[in-house]
């Protein structure tokens, strides 16, 4: 599933400007970095509350599709600005891991 | 004797969290420019990354290498001590010395070395106050 088609179905909040259109194969829900990096899938969408400059290289480094800020975090600037020069999609959503999770259940993830 | 392709260093620099994770982007990146095989590049990326996590959080600083061999990628990360106290409890999972600093930023969940260790083919670590050394070998199928 293209990650524009999430975006549009389930109303996420663009955090920056990216017209990278990753495909999404699965999901994965985590705030220790570690943890990610060690059970995250490539092109795994990745819900989180952390917004520290670092989830953009975690991301990176293991080809995350893309990011999904949780609880209406506010993400910090520097983070924002990596985000676009590594060119990942980063969205915002006041949802909870859980509603968010549920929501891309029923899409088929 | 192996036959050394290429070799890159890469300075790592104490507390320095914005930066953490940019040695190993460009391990990555340079490891991706050769066709090395995607999962290969997969278990260089998350060893790497611990080992540069880890002297940012743990130690006074220190340096990534990495040597590019036909059949092998090595990185050695050494770093300028403090040094580990215990290394076998700092093998186990879930154990970590983390400042609670680092933990609200998402690291020192205490997976660091189990997970190099886990991606690794060779795994070596020697530690005092002078410092760590790790050596992480992984073959290219």
């Amino acid at each position: 599933m293209k990650i524009s088609e999430i975006r549009e179905t389930l109303k996420l909040t663009d955090a920056i400007a990216c017209k990278s259109d990753n495909e999404v194969q699965g999901v994965y829900i985590g705030d220790l970095l570690s943890l990610v990096m060690a059970k995250a899938k490539p092109a795994d969408l990745w819900l989180t509350i952390q917004t520290h400059i670092n989830i953009i290289a975690v991301a990176d480094l293991i080809e995350i599709s893309g990011i999904v800020i949780l609880e209406d975090m506010a993400i910090d600037e520097d983070t924002l600005q990596k985000a676009v020069e590594i060119g990942i999609p980063i969205f915002r959503t006041k949802l909870s891991a859980y509603e968010m999770a549920c929501q891309l259940h029923d899409l088929g993830l | 004797m192996r036959e050394l392709i290429k070799r890159y260093v890469f300075q790592v620099q104490a507390n320095d969290f914005d930066n953490a994770g940019a040695a190993s982007s460009t391990i990555k990146r340079n490891l991706k420019t050769i066709a090395i095989n995607p999962s290969i590049v997969r278990k260089v990326a998350v060893a790497s990354y611990e080992a540069e996590i880890n002297i940012i959080i743990h130690s006074n600083g220190g340096e990534m290498v990495l040597e590019i061999y036909e059949d092998m990628i090595s990185i050695k990360a050494n770093d300028k001590g403090p040094g580990i106290q215990d290394v076998d409890l700092a093998m186990s999972e879930g154990f970590s010395t983390a400042s609670n600093a680092a933990r609200e930023l998402g690291f020192g969940a205490g997976m660091g070395l189990p997970n190099i260790k886990k991606y690794s083919d060779n795994f070596k670590i020697t530690s005092n106050e002078k410092g760590t050394r790790l050596t992480i070998d992984i073959m290219i199928e």
